[in-house]
C-alpha cells in the first residue's frame, strides 16, 4: 500500500495568552501524493503559515500542536524527540521562506551556506560538496555558478537570492517541499522565473510540494489542487481548475469573484472627448546622489536617476493609473506629485498653475490635492484619536469652529467612507487594515480635495478587503467627482480602476495611454513583457 | 492575528465603556508589574527611599546640620544605642562628630537624589532636542550632532563630568564655587549622559519621520516644529523612559563617585557620596556602621531604580522577552 | 579599502584636532597660567619674563599652533602642583595604568562573552536567571564601593591579598612592571577584579541582548530548516552574526576601563595616570588635565580606528561590491 508523502490529519494549533488560547489551526486535514503540488491559499490569518510551520516543526513559542498527526510517508512525524525532528528538516521536508533578503545568513558566502547544508545530510566530502553545490545552483538557473559560490547574499539580487533559496531546499533530496508564500516579495517579471524554476526542479525529481500563497494567481499556474483556508480550518479541496471555475462554498465564490483579473475589461463609462487637465506632469526628472564608495567618487558623486523625463496628463474626474516594478520610480513621481519631494527638473501644473518646485503650493492648492498611502499601519499616527486624524487637514477657512462642529464634520466624513461615527473616540489600533484604509481616506477626504494620489492604496489588504476598498474609491470618485493618480504594482487593480495608464521602467514612462488599448494592445517590448509574466487565474488550464 | 475564534469560557476584552483605571489595570504593563514580585518591591523599596529623602527635615530624628545639636560626646555611637550623655536613641549610630547616621542619611539620599533627577532631566532635554533635530533634519545636521554624540559616548560619562567640572571649577570665582558647587555638579553630570538620548531619539526619529502619516501631516500643510512636536515626540518616549530610568540610577552613582573622589557636592551639603567617602576613613578601625548604611542606601536606591528600568524595558517591548 | 581607511583617518584628525582646541583652550584661559607655574607670589618681572618665554602675547592663532606644536614634540608644560614637566610624570605612571587595564580587559572579555553567550542561549535556566540578577547588582554598585568591599574581605578580614599600591615591582629601564614579582601579582588581583566587573555586566547585557536579537532572525530560522544541528546555528551562525556589532561596542567600552581607572586606582591607591588625573582636578593643575585629556583622546581614537578596521574585516557588506544584477 502506498501512502501519501504528506498526510495532516485533524491538526489543532493553540496560541495561549494570559487572557485567552487563540487556536490558530481547528481540525486540518489534507494529502499531499508524491509528485503533487498542492496549493494552499488563504487571506492573513487564515493558518495556512501556520500550517506549513507545524509539518516542519518550527512553530513559534508559545504555539504548540494540541493534538492531530502529521504522517510523512505514512509515519507518524509530531512528538518525535527534538533531535529526530531536527533530522527530518533539509534531509526529508524542505523550506522555501518568504523572503530570500532575511533567509540567508549575511556573513557565510552562498558557497559556505551550500556546502554546509549538502554535508550535513549526505556523506560526501568537501569537493564532493562543492560539485553538487555547483550543479544545483546551475539546475536553478544561476549562471557562472562555480564563480558566484565565493559571493555574498547581498550581492545577489531578490530573485537570484531566491534561487539560492531553492537549491537550498532541495539540496539534500527531500521527499517534501514546504514553499511559503515563495514569490510574494519579488517582483512580477521575476515571479514567473521563479514559479517556472520551482516547478521544472520539483517534477524532476518527482517532490511534493505544499505551495503556501496568497495569490490565487500562483495556484492557477503551479498547482495540480489547491486547499482553501478560512481561520484555522480548511474550507473546501480541490482541483484548481474546480476551484476557480466552479467554487462550492460561498466563502470561496467571495474570494474568487474579489479578485481583478487582466483579463476583465473595465466596466467604467467612457470618458468624455475634450475634457480639460486637471493635472499636467511635463518632464518630471529626479536624481539621488549615492554615497562615495572610492575616493574618485568622492569628488563626483555618481547619480542614480529615479525618475526621468516624465510626462502624462489627468483629465478632471478620471483616473490614471502608474505601474511599474520596484525601483521604477512610480512612488518617487507620486511624491514629487503630491508636493513631498522637489523634482530635480520639470514641473506639476495643476489647472495651468505650478504646484511643484521649492515654493510648494498655495495654502488652497494644498487643499486641493490629497494622497492616501500604502501601509495603513503606519499612515496613521498611533497615539492619535481617529478623530484627530481625520481632522488633521482641515484648517484655514475648512475648520468650523468649536468642537462640537469638529466632531460633526468628522462623523460625515466617517459616514462617507461607510464607517460608524463613533469610531472617531478609538486608537488606531483598534481597527483592521481594511478599517484604517478607510479611515486615511476620510482624512484624506476631508479637505474637499479634488485630486487624491493613491500610492499602492490596496496592497496591503486581502483580496476581498481591497475589493471593498476599491468600491469604496470608485464610488466617492463619482460621488464627489475626484480625480486619482493610481500607482500600483498590480497591473490588475490598475486595469480594474483606471481610465488612462502609464508603464514606467527605470525611471522612464515606457508608454502611455488607454487603459483597455495598453492591455489588449501593449505597443512597448517591456509592456508585452509584463503582461506575459503575470500569474493570473484566468490562466487556469 | 485578530478575527479567529477565541476559546469559549474565556473572557475577551473590549475597551470601550470601561473607567480608566480599570483599563490601567487590565494592560498588559500593569499585568506584567503586578506578576513580577521583585519589580514590586523594588517600587515598592524606591517609593519608602524617595519619600522618606524627600520629607528628610520632617522625618530626620536630628538636624545633622545645626551645630547645637551636634553631641561631640556621642560620637562613634554604635547602632542601636541609647547615649548616656545626651539621652538620645541613635538607630544607625554616629560618626566622628556625633552625627545621627540616620539623619545625614536622609539628608545625604536628598542631595543625591535631587542631582541625580535634575542630571537626568537636564540630559533628557538636551538629548531629546537634538536627537530630534538630527533625526528629522538628517543631512549637515546629522552629521555634526552624531559626531559629537560618538565622541563623546565612547569617552565614560564619569571622566566628562571630571573634566566639566574641573574646567568649571577653575572659571567660577571661588566665593561662589561653594554654592554654585551642585548646579556645577548637575551640568557635569546631565552633560555626560545627554548622547545616548541623542542617538536613541535621532534613530527613532528617523524611523517615524518615514512613516505615512508624516507624510500626510506635510499633505496638510503642517510645518516641521509642529509636526516634531504632536507626531514624532509622543511616538519616540517610549524608549527615551526606558533610558531614563537606567539614566537616573547611573547619574546617582556618578555623583556619589564624584563626591567620594573629593570633587562633587561641598561638605557642607554632604551626598551619600561624600558620607562614604567619609565613612572610608573608619573602615580600618571598626566603625563600619558609619560606612555601610549610606552604600547600603545608595546601592538599594541603585538596583531597585535599575530593577525598574529592566522591567520597564522589557514590558514596554515584548519583543526582547 | 583605501578610500574607506583615509576616510576613517580623516575622521579622527578632525577628533584629535578638535580635542586639543579644548585641550588648548582650557589651558590657556582656565586660570592663569603664569600664575600657577610661579606662584602666588612671583615677582612682575618674573611674570612678565615668562609670559613671554611662553609667547603668551601672540595671537590666539599663533599660540593655538605653537601649542600642537609643542604637543607634538611631546612638551605639555609643567605641573603647577608638582612643579615637573609633565610628560615624564605620565609616562613614569603609564605601565601601572596599562598593566591593570590590559589584565581587566581580559577578564571582562572573556568572562562577558562566556556569560553572555550561556544566558541568551538558555535564557529560563536557573544559572542564566542567577547571572543575570548578579549582574543587576553589578551594575548596581558603584565601582568604588565593589573596590572597598573586596578590600574589606580579601585584605582587612582574610589579610590574602594587599589592599593598597602595586607591590614590588621590576625596573626595565623603560618599563616598570609589577608581573615579574608575587607581591606585585598579588597587588594586582583586588584592582583588576573591581576594575573589570562592570565592564563584565556590560559587555555580557550586550553580547545576550544581540545573539537574543540574532537568534530571531529568518537566517537563523532558515537554518533550522535546512536541518543544521543546534550547535553549527549557534556557535557558527549566531555568534558570528552576534559578534559584529559587539565589536564595535566592545572595543569603545574597553578603551572607557583606563578611563575608569581612575577611580580604582583612587580606591587602591594605585599609582597609575588615572589618580595622577584626580589629583590634577582637585588642585585645579591645568597641564595635567589638558595632557590627560589628549592622552585618552589618543587612545579612543586608536581603539577607534582598530574597531572600524575589524568591522570592516568581518562585515563583507563593508568590502564586497555588489555583482551586475540578475534575475
Amino acid at each position: 500500500m502506498t501512502h501519501p508523502v504528506l498526510s495532516v490529519r485533524n491538526l489543532v494549533v493553540d496560541f495561549p495568552d494570559r487572557r485567552q488560547t487563540f487556536r490558530a489551526l481547528d481540525g486540518v486535514s489534507f494529502d499531499i501524493a508524491a509528485g503533487e503540488i498542492v496549493g494552499v491559499v488563504g487571506e492573513s490569518g487564515a493558518g495556512k503559515s501556520m500550517t506549513g510551520a507545524a509539518i516542519i516543526q518550527l512553530i513559534q513559542s508559545p504555539g504548540r500542536i494540541v493534538s492531530g498527526e502529521i504522517l510523512l510517508n505514512g509515519v507518524p512525524i509530531t512528538g518525535l524527540p527534538q533531535a529526530e525532528v531536527a533530522a527530518l528538516r533539509g534531509k526529508r521536508i524542505g523550506l522555501i521562506t518568504q523572503d530570500p533578503l532575511t533567509s540567508l545568513n549575511p556573513l557565510f558566502t552562498i558557497g559556505q551556506q551550500m556546502i554546509e547544508t549538502i554535508r550535513r545530510h549526505l556523506p560526501l566530502s568537501e569537493s564532493q560538496a562543492r560539485t553538487r553545490a555547483i550543479d544545483l545552483l546551475s539546475e536553478a538557473g544561476i549562471s557562472d555558478a562555480e564563480d558566484r559560490l565565493g559571493a555574498y547574499p547581498h550581492q545577489f539580487s531578490g530573485g537570484m537570492r531566491q534561487r539560492v533559496v531553492i537549491a537550498l531546499a532541495i539540496a539534500a533530496e527531500p521527499e517534501l517541499i514546504v514553499a511559503d508564500e515563495p514569490t510574494s516579495a519579488l517582483d512580477v517579471s521575476v515571479q514567473a522565473q521563479i514559479i517556472g524554476v520551482l516547478k521544472a526542479l520539483c517534477e524532476r525529481r518527482g517532490t511534493a510540494v505544499m505551495m503556501i500563497t496568497h495569490d490565487m494567481g500562483v495556484v492557477a499556474e503551479t498547482a495540480d489542487r489547491v486547499v482553501v483556508m478560512n481561520k484555522g480550518r480548511i474550507v473546501e479541496t480541490g482541483k484548481v481548475a474546480d476551484i476557480i471555475r466552479r467554487p462550492s462554498e460561498s466563502y470561496t465564490r467571495g474570494l474568487i469573484a474579489a479578485i481583478p483579473s487582466v483579463a476583465d475589461a473595465r466596466d467604467r463609462k467612457p470618458v468624455a472627448a475634450g475634457v480639460a487637465p486637471l493635472v499636467e506632469v511635463q518632464g518630471l526628472c529626479r536624481d539621488f546622489r549615492l554615497p562615495a564608495r572610492t575616493l574618485r567618487q568622492r569628488f563626483a558623486a555618481p547619480v542614480l536617476r529615479a525618475v526621468a523625463d516624465v510626462t502624462f496628463e489627468i483629465p478632471r474626474g478620471t483616473t490614471f493609473g502608474l505601474v511599474g516594478e520596484s525601483g521604477s520610480g512610480k512612488s518617487t513621481c507620486a511624491r514629487m506629485i503630491a508636493g513631498l519631494l522637489p523634482p530635480s527638473s520639470g514641473e506639476v501644473l495643476m489647472e495651468g498653475a505650478r504646484i511643484s518646485g521649492r515654493k510648494g503650493m498655495s495654502g488652497d492648492q494644498r487643499r486641493r490635492v490629497q494622497m492616501i498611502f500604502q501601509d495603513p499601519y503606519a499612515s496613521l499616527n498611533p497615539r492619535w484619536r481617529i478623530r484627530d486624524i481625520v481632522a488633521e487637514p482641515l484648517h484655514g477657512p475648512n475648520r468650523r469652529a468649536g468642537r462640537r462642529d469638529l466632531e460633526e464634520q468628522v462623523a460625515e466624513l466617517l459616514r462617507k467612507v461607510r464607517m460608524e461615527p463613533d469610531a472617531m473616540f478609538k486608537f488606531p489600533h483598534q481597527f483592521s487594515g481594511g478599517q484604517r484604509q478607510r479611515i486615511a481616506i476620510a482624512r484624506a477626504l476631508s479637505s474637499e480635495p479634488e485630486f487624491i494620489i493613491c500610492d499602492e492604496p490596496t496592497s496591503a489588504l486581502d483580496v476581498s478587503v481591497q475589493a471593498q476598498v476599491l468600491d469604496l474609491m470608485a464610488s466617492l470618485q463619482e460621488e464627489l467627482g475626484l480625480t486619482y493618480l493610481l500607482i500600483s504594482h498590480d497591473l490588475a487593480v490598475v486595469r480594474r480602476m483606471s481610465d488612462f495608464i502609464g508603464v514606467m521602467q527605470r525611471g522612464r514612462l515606457v508608454e502611455k495611454g488607454d487603459t483597455d488599448q495598453v492591455f489588449d494592445a501593449p505597443q512597448d517590448p517591456y509592456t508585452r513583457m509584463l503582461l506575459d509574466s503575470i500569474l493570473d487565474i484566468s490562466k487556469v488550464a | 492575528m485578530q478575527g479567529n475564534q477565541v476559546l469559549p469560557g474565556k473572557t475577551t476584552s473590549g475597551s470601550r465603556g470601561r473607567s480608566l483605571l480599570a483599563k490601567i489595570s487590565d494592560s498588559d504593563v500593569a499585568y506584567s508589574w503586578w506578576h513580577s514580585p521583585v519589580v514590586v518591591i523594588a517600587t515598592a523599596v524606591l517609593l519608602v527611599l524617595v519619600l522618606a529623602c524627600l520629607f528628610a527635615p520632617l522625618i530626620a530624628p536630628y538636624d545633622p546640620f545645626d551645630p547645637a545639636s551636634l553631641q561631640l560626646m556621642d560620637g562613634f555611637s554604635p547602632p542601636m544605642t541609647t547615649s548616656s550623655f545626651s539621652g538620645n536613641h541613635y538607630l544607625l549610630g554616629t560618626d566622628a562628630q556625633g552625627r545621627d547616621i540616620l539623619s545625614t542619611i536622609l539628608h545625604g539620599g536628598r542631595v543625591s537624589l535631587f542631582v541625580g533627577a535634575s542630571a537626568t532631566l537636564f540630559a533628557v532635554a538636551l538629548g531629546v532636542g537634538m536627537g530630534l533635530l538630527a533625526g528629522y533634519r538628517g543631512g549637515f545636521a546629522d552629521a555634526v550632532v552624531m559626531r559629537i554624540v560618538d565622541v563623546q559616548l565612547s569617552f565614560p560619562a564619569i571622566l566628562i563630568a571630571l573634566l566639566v567640572f574641573g574646567v568649571a571649577r577653575s572659571v567660577i570665582p571661588p566665593s561662589l564655587q561653594e554654592s554654585a558647587a551642585i548646579w556645577v555638579l548637575i551640568f557635569a553630570i546631565g552633560l555626560s549622559n545627554w548622547a545616548q538620548f541623542a542617538r536613541t531619539v535621532r534613530g527613532a526619529t528617523m524611523v517615524e519621520s518615514h512613516k505615512d502619516y508624516v507624510a500626510a501631516a506635510r499633505i496638510a500643510g503642517k510645518g516641521p516644529v509642529k509636526i516634531l512636536a504632536t507626531h514624532i515626540l509622543p511616538n519616540v518616549m517610549g524608549p527615551v523612559l526606558v533610558i531614563a530610568t537606567i539614566s537616573l540610577a547611573l547619574a546617582v552613582i556618578e555623583e556619589s563617585t564624584l563626591s567620594f573622589l573629593g570633587v562633587g557636592v561641598p561638605p557642607t551639603q554632604p551626598s551619600l557620596g561624600t558620607l562614604i567617602r567619609i565613612g572610608q576613613q573608619f573602615l580600618f578601625s571598626g566603625e563600619w556602621w558609619i560606612l555601610f548604611f549610606p552604600a547600603l542606601t545608595l546601592v538599594l536606591l541603585a538596583l531597585s531604580v535599575n530593577l525598574l528600568g529592566d522591567w520597564l524595558r522589557d514590558a514596554i517591548n515584548p519583543r526582547l522577552r | 579599502m583605501l578610500f574607506f581607511i583615509l576616510k576613517r583617518v580623516a575622521q579622527s584628525l578632525i577628533v584629535m584636532i578638535a580635542v586639543a582646541l579644548i585641550s588648548f583652550i582650557v589651558f590657556r584661559y582656565v586660570g592663569d597660567p603664569v600664575a600657577g607655574m610661579l606662584g602666588q607670589d612671583a615677582s612682575i618681572e618674573d611674570s612678565a619674563a615668562l609670559r613671554d618665554r611662553l609667547g603668551l602675547n601672540e595671537p590666539v592663532l599663533a599660540q593655538f599652533a605653537r601649542f600642537v606644536g609643542n604637543t607634538l614634540h611631546g612638551n605639555f608644560g609643567i605641573s603647577y602642583r608638582l612643579q615637573e614637566p609633565v610628560l615624564p610624570l605620565i609616562l613614569s605612571r603609564l605601565p601601572a595604568t596599562l598593566e591593570l587595564a590590559m589584565l581587566s580587559v581580559t577578564i571582562a572579555l572573556v568572562g562577558g562573552l562566556v556569560m553572555g553567550i550561556l544566558t541568551a542561549l538558555r535564557p529560563r535556566s536557573p544559572v542564566s536567571m542567577t547571572i543575570m540578577t548578579l549582574s543587576l547588582i553589578g551594575v548596581s554598585l558603584p565601582t568604588f564601593l565593589i573596590g572597598i568591599g573586596l578590600i574589606q574581605l580579601f585584605a582587612v578580614k582574610l589579610h590574602w591579598l594587599p589592599s593598597f599600591g602595586r607591590g614590588e615591582v621590576v625596573d626595565l629601564g623603560w618599563w616598570t612592571t609589577g608581573l615579574l614579582t608575587s607581591s606585585g601579582l598579588k597587588s594586582l588581583v583586588l584592582p583588576a577584579l573591581t576594575l573589570a566587573l562592570f565592564q563584565l555586566t556590560l559587555i555580557m547585557r550586550l553580547v545576550r541582548s544581540e545573539m537574543l536579537e540574532v537568534l530571531r532572525q529568518d537566517y537563523i530560522r532558515f537554518a533550522r530548516a535546512r536541518g543544521l544541528s543546534e550547535r553549527t546555528i549557534n556557535f557558527r551562525h549566531a555568534l558570528k552574526n552576534t559578534l559584529v556589532p559587539v565589536i564595535t561596542i566592545t572595543g569603545l567600552q574597553l578603551g572607557s576601563i583606563i578611563a575608569f581607572a581612575i577611580i580604582t586606582e583612587t580606591v587602591f591607591q594605585w599609582p597609575g595616570v588615572g589618580s595622577l588625573f584626580v589629583q590634577a582636578v582637585q588642585f585645579v593643575d591645568v597641564p595635567i588635565m589638558s595632557a590627560y585629556m589628549l592622552f585618552i583622546a589618543l587612545v579612543f581614537v586608536v581603539i577607534n580606528l582598530i574597531v572600524d578596521a575589524l568591522y570592516y574585516l568581518v562585515d563583507p557588506r563593508l568590502h564586497a561590491g555588489s555583482l551586475k544584477n540578475a534575475g
